[in-house]
């Protein structure tokens, strides 16, 4: 059986899973349950000055029936007092000691503010520190939170500050809602951030009620825009890791990898792709802490089927196959192919491909039952027919080159090789 | 014995209760609809007679554009209501579903399409704008699935219908001749009366072809006539004994239950049913539901060739009904002129048939059932002498028709049972449309 424990930073956790900072892990309550239920770690929801908040906080996006494929919210961080979360936070690190406690923090913008929190979590016993650089709203608004990460030499100072207070490691969060994660990311690290963790929520409108006209969350006739989150953000997120792990300066720091995680797979390909370990908070939202359990379960038995002993053996290992678009082969070349013995003959493939694609899919009529074939000259093996086929292994991709040798754009150019050939 | 009133009221509304209940809500109704793979050229719209463009209505029931749906449902088959409580969908459109393929359960269109077109009628959506009336008039005779069909396409153009109706109710065999836990008396007339809401359908009560009315007057009067008057005549046995008390026709059997409720209905403690069709069905699981103590049905082919679908037979048999097959009825037997028994054939089967199935040959071997009530549900026979009588040409009763739709009578055309000798509704709703369309061609009307 392989080894799922995790070592970020010296922190050691059971299992890679830590939940995020943020409404499942505000108090003490919640953390007892999610440590009871197995969950590798929290990061405590972020403390600061006190706020307020408002109702309601969160909104939805469904899609084919099913909920919360994206989700946004507008709570803002902890509004509870500081003492009684310091309070909590040291009991739960005494009743769970094998678990990891990180504490997010995002202090007013001073030094001073800083290096008083600081002080005041070391003290609890937590193991970590994290910093909210990320938060799109409500807090933004005050210079706080995305505002820091948003503005490198900002992001810069803060950590700075941090680094000079703090004994325990750093993580430092970062926000989505800019360009490149990279200068913000080269920035801290080089301020002295021990680790960096990945990505905070995306400004959002979720939607708009098509009775009242107002968008979604709704507060007294008025919404603003929330961090968005959940499945619908992981393809973002993968994205903005990969430039991280792929950044000379950055990669010598460890990733928390957040966004959309909901399963063992999800959080495998964040760690391909260079993440040390991961943090979930949506799909706990949507069903309880209980998801750990197949999330331990399912890492374990895909590292077994793989031979993989320990998470090192597999992290980062997809990083160096996210090339640049002139590095791809462009002899390479693969054609669809439908199994008859496994079409149910609904048509999908054809419709997408006759409509929106190159016409390379053959129909021949029947009742009630069409045939489907793939033109083999006309296929360019863009997947789409493969993508919307409701059978799994219906549609396989099978490849023909169109040349042995391996050959790029930049070649192909140089060498004065033609041009559309379909 | 044969008798009525053997239940209490709450067991009569229990044992007709709707045999598929109707989704509570439209979250349960999306949950469907979402698992509808939205298929191209989809099979289950080649596989319904009226082509309903089954995934554009569910996808908009999942998009939660319900008129919308209704719209789509309506646009090719204006009892597409009536048609979701009654159509063997297992034969038709569910039975094409591409999810059979993956051996799994099949997109419960039937169940989707009432709830779109419940809703309609019961906010009394007014999906069509008929056309300014332009000055023609087309007689149809029979307010069946058939005449209603015709009269609603007709009536959206501008022109001016008039049907004409035996019965004192619309609806025909919707309304007389289907079971009463598929569709109640007072779903068909608010169907027969949604449809007419569109305006320019006027329907004649009690006026029959023959005796009312006569075809020669109606072409005299009308620019076009279109007959859609279906099938009449329970099929007879032309055995000993038929004309003994407790010999009663399906038909008449249904009808009763329909039109006087079901305290009124005798039945027998033993009832054997004779047939099995749908109607034969309808019949045996009615008598049991009446409170006959048991039924048999009797078929004289087997499993293979029956007329109705598995899920049918499924029915009848879960309500407790037995079935023999290759049994054909040779004798009733009576006492005091009320029946006693029931001498049956046993068949075997021989050589195919003008239908392809292979037909049923005498063994000469006989048995009895003791009964006291026998059903009738062989089939039914056109309105031969009508037809023939009219001058209309005909094959056994059944009217013969163009490609056109038209009779050999000059501006008279036909459709529906009455010239395919009795198919489902939605076949009927079908011949109806293309009637409608046939006449407009005739009275040149693009």
């Amino acid at each position: 059986m392989a080894d799922i424990s995790s070592n970020f930073l010296g922190i050691k956790s059971p299992n890679p899973f830590w939940l995020a900072s943020a409404p499942p892990t505000d108090k003490k309550y919640n953390v007892l349950r999610a440590f009871e239920a197995g969950w590798g770690g929290v990061v405590w929801k972020t403390l600061g000055s006190q706020v307020k908040n408002v109702s309601s906080r969160y909104s939805a996006v469904d899609f084919g029936g099913q909920r919360v494929m994206g989700f946004n919210n507008i709570e803002l961080i902890s509004d509870r007092p500081l003492d009684i979360n310091l309070k909590e936070i040291a009991e739960c690190v005494k009743l769970f000691p094998d678990r990891a406690m990180i504490v997010s923090l995002m202090a007013d913008n001073d030094k001073k503010s800083w290096h008083e929190i600081i002080k005041k979590v070391e003290d609890t016993g937590a193991h970590g520190l994290e910093l909210n650089f990320g938060c799109p709203h409500g807090m933004t608004e005050r210079g706080m939170g995305a505002a820091v990460g948003q503005d490198p030499e900002i992001a810069c100072m803060v950590v700075e500050w941090v680094m000079e207070a703090a004994t325990l490691p750093v993580i430092t969060k970062l926000t989505p809602n800019v360009h490149s994660v990279v200068p913000t990311g080269r920035s801290v690290v080089k301020a002295g951030t021990n680790a960096l963790s990945l990505i905070n929520t995306i400004q959002s409108v979720t939607g708009i009620d098509l009775d009242t006209l107002v968008p979604n969350p709704y507060v007294a006739g008025k919404s603003v825009f929330g961090g968005y989150c959940g499945p619908a953000v992981k393809p973002i997120a993968l994205k903005f890791l990969t430039t991280i792990a792929q950044d000379e300066l950055t990669k010598k720091v460890p990733v928390s990898g957040i966004g959309g995680i909901s399963t063992w797979k999800d959080a495998v390909e964040f760690m391909l792709l260079g993440a040390s370990n991961v943090q979930v908070c949506t799909a706990a939202m949507k069903h309880g802490f209980r998801i750990v359990e197949d999330m331990c379960e399912g890492l374990n038995n895909w590292m077994d089927e793989k031979g993989f002993k320990t998470l090192d053996d597999f992290i980062g290992k997809s990083v160096d196959t996210i090339t640049h678009w002139e590095d791809l082969d462009i002899n390479y070349h693969h054609i669809a192919k439908i199994n008859q013995d496994k079409c149910i003959h609904c048509g999908l493939c054809y419709i997408a491909c006759e409509d929106t694609s190159h016409q390379s899919i053959n129909l021949e009529y029947g009742k009630p039952y069409n045939k489907y074939t793939i033109k083999e000259e006309e296929c360019v093996g863009c997947n789409l027919c493969q993508l919307v086929c409701p059978v799994d292994d219906c549609i396989t991709m099978e490849e023909h080159r169109v040349a042995p040798e391996y050959i790029n754009w930049i070649e192909w150019q140089k060498r004065g090789l033609p041009l559309n050939d379909h | 014995m044969i008798k009525n009133n053997r239940l209490s009221d709450e067991q009569y509304a229990e044992n007709f209760n709707d045999i598929h209940p109707p989704y509570e809500n439209i979250t349960a109704a999306k949950v469907d609809a979402n698992r509808c793979l939205f298929c191209y050229d989809a099979p289950c719209m080649k596989s319904c007679p009226t082509s309903i463009d089954v995934p554009k209505f569910i996808k908009q029931i999942a998009t939660e554009n319900i008129r919308g749906s209704a719209h789509t449902i309506f646009t090719s088959n204006i009892m597409g209501a009536g048609c979701s409580k009654v159509c063997p969908v297992e034969k038709l459109c569910e039975g094409a579903c591409v999810y059979n393929l993956l051996e799994e359960e099949p997109i419960p269109i039937a169940k989707l399409q009432r709830y779109s077109t419940e809703k309609a009628m019961q906010n009394q959506w007014q999906l069509f704008q008929r056309k300014q009336s332009i000055g023609k008039k087309v007689a149809i005779v029979g307010a069946g699935p058939a005449g209603l069909s015709c009269a609603h396409s007709l009536s959206k153009e501008g022109i001016d219908v008039t049907i004409y109706e035996k019965e004192s109710k619309g609806g025909g065999l919707m309304t007389y001749g289907i079971a009463a836990y598929k569709v109640t008396p007072q779903f068909c007339e608010d169907e027969v009366n949604y449809i007419l809401s569109i305006g320019g359908i006027e329907i004649k009560y009690n006026q029959e072809l023959g005796k009312n009315i006569s075809l020669v007057d109606l072409q005299k009067n009308y620019d076009a006539v279109y007959l859609g008057l279906g099938v009449g005549v329970a099929r007879q046995l032309d055995i000993p004994g038929e004309d003994l008390v407790g010999v009663v026709d399906a038909i008449n059997f249904i009808y009763n239950i329909r039109d006087k409720g079901y305290a009124e209905v005798p039945v027998g403690d033993k009832v054997a049913v004779i047939g099995m069709g749908m109607t034969a069905i309808d019949a045996a699981t009615q008598a049991k539901r009446l409170g006959a103590k048991e039924v048999t049905m009797l078929y004289r082919r087997t499993e293979e060739e029956m007329p109705c679908t598995k899920h049918e037979l499924d029915i009848a048999m879960l309500d407790g009904c037995e079935i023999i097959w290759l049994a054909a009825p040779k004798e009733v037997k009576g006492v005091d002129g009320k029946v006693t028994a029931l001498i049956c054939t046993k068949m075997q089967l021989g050589e195919p048939d003008a239908s392809g199935r292979r037909s049923p040959v005498d063994t000469g071997e006989t048995f009895s059932l003791e009964v006291d009530m026998v059903i009738k549900a062989a089939g039914q026979v056109p309105f031969e002498e009508l037809i023939s009588g009219n001058g209309i040409k005909n094959s056994k009763g059944k009217i013969v028709i163009d490609e056109k739709c038209a009779t050999n009578i000059a501006g008279v055309f036909a459709g529906g049972d009455a010239v395919n000798g009795g198919k489902e509704v939605v076949d009927a709703v079908q011949a109806g449309k293309d009637g409608a369309k046939a006449i407009m061609a005739y009275l040149n009307i693009a």
